[in-house]
């Protein structure tokens, strides 16, 4: 007998002994696969599909489902509430974006460097990304409180006398709920970054240095130019990670005041779990869907014409 | 050559910043003999400095954590004061003691325990064998399916969150905790985090594996599982984590407070008692003491774990 290969040899070697070899590998490929497969196909796949189908549906939970073609999407674009989620969704993407990736930049460049304990502060500035986020939320909240809150005070103290109203104030909610996320957030990113940082080849910087070039020069020259990937990464993740921004506006503000801090994932939510308007709401997932998908095959774009 | 002192200030942050092997002081560039001493000063004073400035730097970042604590065992009346208490006058510590009475914080903490687990659980063990199968058993049809596994790593899962939810609905299953462990149980996230690290196993190994006669469930156990330790302790921690911390799942889906976890218990009790500021930061430190202590058993991992996925749970 041949040795029981997995890797079926070259078609041409064994006729039926091979096929039947491939029959066998399927079989075993699949009794590794399937239990992982069943729960993956009808509890994400099956609804990742649904949600497509849905949104071309009139469907609540009151009434059967009925094909209506672009009616929710008309519909959609009609609504006041819709381009106002949308419109608070990109500017919380357009403050979290570029803030969370110079902070993370910036610590990584500080805390990438060889002294004993630097561990520690490189945890410890990772923490709040996996902290429960009720916690971080409510703690924010109350820092954020508008009288007596930390930040008010600190404000008051460096002599600010009209400090922002914060979470009570719909000019200021926004701006604060992307503080808290900025805090949240960069230390991972941080950690992306030092990866990043340790990989520059030194002797890039110490030709630099033998051509003369200052510290600024060899940070534009040397570090931004070769930190090129890890950044296009950061860029997509956290483009990607604003504009599903959900929970953290849950428990933080829910929204308001008013709707200043609505954003899309919560309309979904409010009008398909909520409200039960299963095809309204499937139609807005799929415009939330559509943006990731753009803005992260357009970022791969722009790599790849940078690259050339 | 140019004044020394200028150079060092001006190359140290760069220079440490990125080379991890040779730190400041021993860089071996000009450093003869009889200026060495100068030179490691200066390097001493330096590094003075920088621990100086992290310090500052990390105390203030983590203020918000050092308020919660200090406020979880203050009065109500003493967290919101004029100028603010670093220290409290008087420690309560009976916030801690009240608690559990004062809201079923013991039925949320097992809740939340019991779903971690048992989510942990199932995700390592299907994940690690889907992983097997993408990744050492070849066989027609098997790189379609995988992608289709990460095709949905890129939706959102917020665009298919109310099909899942008129799934949960006709099963009957919203309110139970079986809803959420269906759901998250299977994720693709931890086959791929599996797969990425089992494609750096060489499939030599399976090979003499399988000709000393192993099975390929045999090689699954014996062989890959011992050697995936790492990737199934980044998986195990970040699954457990990621659960614990849920919001949207708990709050989707359990409705009767019996059910509920320690965040929605949390978040309720904020909504209901809004003016019990210690209460409240003495339930927010019990939600994070869990995830702290996890995270310092197994920093390394985690940090293992997002860096190769790139990604969160």
């Amino acid at each position: 007998m041949t040795t029981e290969t997995i890797n079926p040899a070259p078609a041409v070697t064994q006729g039926r002994g091979n096929r039947k070899q491939a029959r066998r590998n399927t079989l075993i490929g699949w009794t590794f696969i399937l239990p992982n497969f069943l729960g993956f196909l009808a509890f994400t796949l099956v609804p990742v599909l649904a949600a497509f189908a849905l949104s071309f549906m009139e469907w609540t939970s009151f009434s059967a489902p009925k094909w209506v073609g672009l009616a929710n999407f008309q519909r959609m674009l009609e609504s006041d509430t819709f381009w106002v989620a949308l419109r608070n969704t990109v500017v919380y993407a357009l403050g979290h974006v570029p803030l969370t990736m110079a902070l993370a930049l910036l610590l990584a460049m500080l805390l990438n460097r060889k002294l004993k304990g630097i561990g520690f502060f490189r945890v410890a500035i990772f923490f709040p990304y996996i902290t429960s986020l009720v916690a971080v939320a409510v703690v924010w909240n109350m820092l954020f409180s508008p009288d007596s809150g930390p930040i008010n005070q600190f404000l008051h103290s460096i002599g600010i006398a009209e400090a922002p109203g914060w979470t009570s104030s719909s000019d200021w909610a926004l701006p604060a709920v992307i503080i808290t996320s900025v805090w949240r957030d960069m230390g991972y990113y941080m950690v992306l970054y030092l990866a990043g940082l340790q990989a520059i080849p030194s002797e890039l910087y110490e030709a630099a240095e033998v051509d003369g070039a200052s510290a600024w020069q060899r940070f534009w020259n040397v570090t931004i130019p070769s930190l090129r990937p890890t950044t296009f990464f950061v860029v997509v993740m956290l483009t990607v990670s604003s504009f599903k921004v959900f929970d953290l506006i849950v428990v933080m503000t829910n929204g308001g005041p008013g709707r200043s801090t609505t954003v899309l994932s919560q309309l979904i939510y409010q009008e398909g779990i909520g409200e039960g308007k299963f095809g309204y709401s499937s139609a807005i997932s799929l415009v939330l869907f559509l943006i990731v998908l753009t803005v992260t095959v357009l970022q791969f774009k722009i790599q790849q014409r940078r690259e050339r | 050559m140019t004044n020394m002192a200028e150079d060092l200030k001006a190359e140290a942050p760069f220079r440490a910043g990125t080379r991890l092997e040779v730190p400041p002081s021993e860089t071996p560039r000009r450093s003869k003999a009889p200026r060495r001493s100068t030179r490691e000063r200066k390097a001493r004073t330096l590094d003075l400095i920088l621990y100086s400035v992290l310090a500052v730097l990390v105390i203030g970042l983590m203020v918000p954590f050092i308020w919660m604590v200090s406020s979880s065992l203050k009065e109500n009346n003493q967290v919101l004061t004029v100028p603010i208490q670093w220290i409290p006058t008087e420690f309560v510590w009976s916030n801690y003691t009240d608690i559990w009475t004062r809201i079923p914080m013991m039925g949320y903490v097992q809740n939340s325990l019991y779903l971690s687990v048992i989510i942990t659980c199932l995700q390592v063990l299907t994940g690690s064998l889907a992983a097997y199968g993408f990744s050492k058993v070849r066989f027609p049809g098997r790189d379609v399916l995988f992608l289709a596994y990460i095709g949905t790593i890129a939706v959102p899962w917020q665009a298919y969150m109310v099909p899942q939810y008129i799934m949960m609905q006709q099963l009957g299953l919203t309110n139970s905790f079986n809803a959420l462990i269906l759901l998250q149980a299977f994720g693709a996230f931890g086959v791929f985090l599996m797969r990425q690290y089992y494609m750096t196993i060489p499939d030599e190994l399976c090979e003499a594996a399988r000709i000393d006669g192993l099975s390929e469930y045999g090689i699954w156990a014996r062989v890959i599982l011992p050697l995936s330790k790492p990737a199934l302790a980044s998986l195990a921690l970040l699954t457990f984590v990621n659960t614990w911390n849920d919001y949207m799942g708990p709050f989707i889906y359990l409705t009767s407070n019996r059910l509920w976890t320690v965040q929605l218990g949390l978040r309720s009790f904020v909504g209901q008692f809004d003016a019990e500021y210690a209460m409240i930061m003495t339930g927010s430190v019990i939600s994070v003491v869990p995830i702290l202590i996890i995270f310092l058993i197994g920093q390394r991992y985690f940090i293992q774990g997002i860096a190769t996925s790139g990604m969160k749970g």
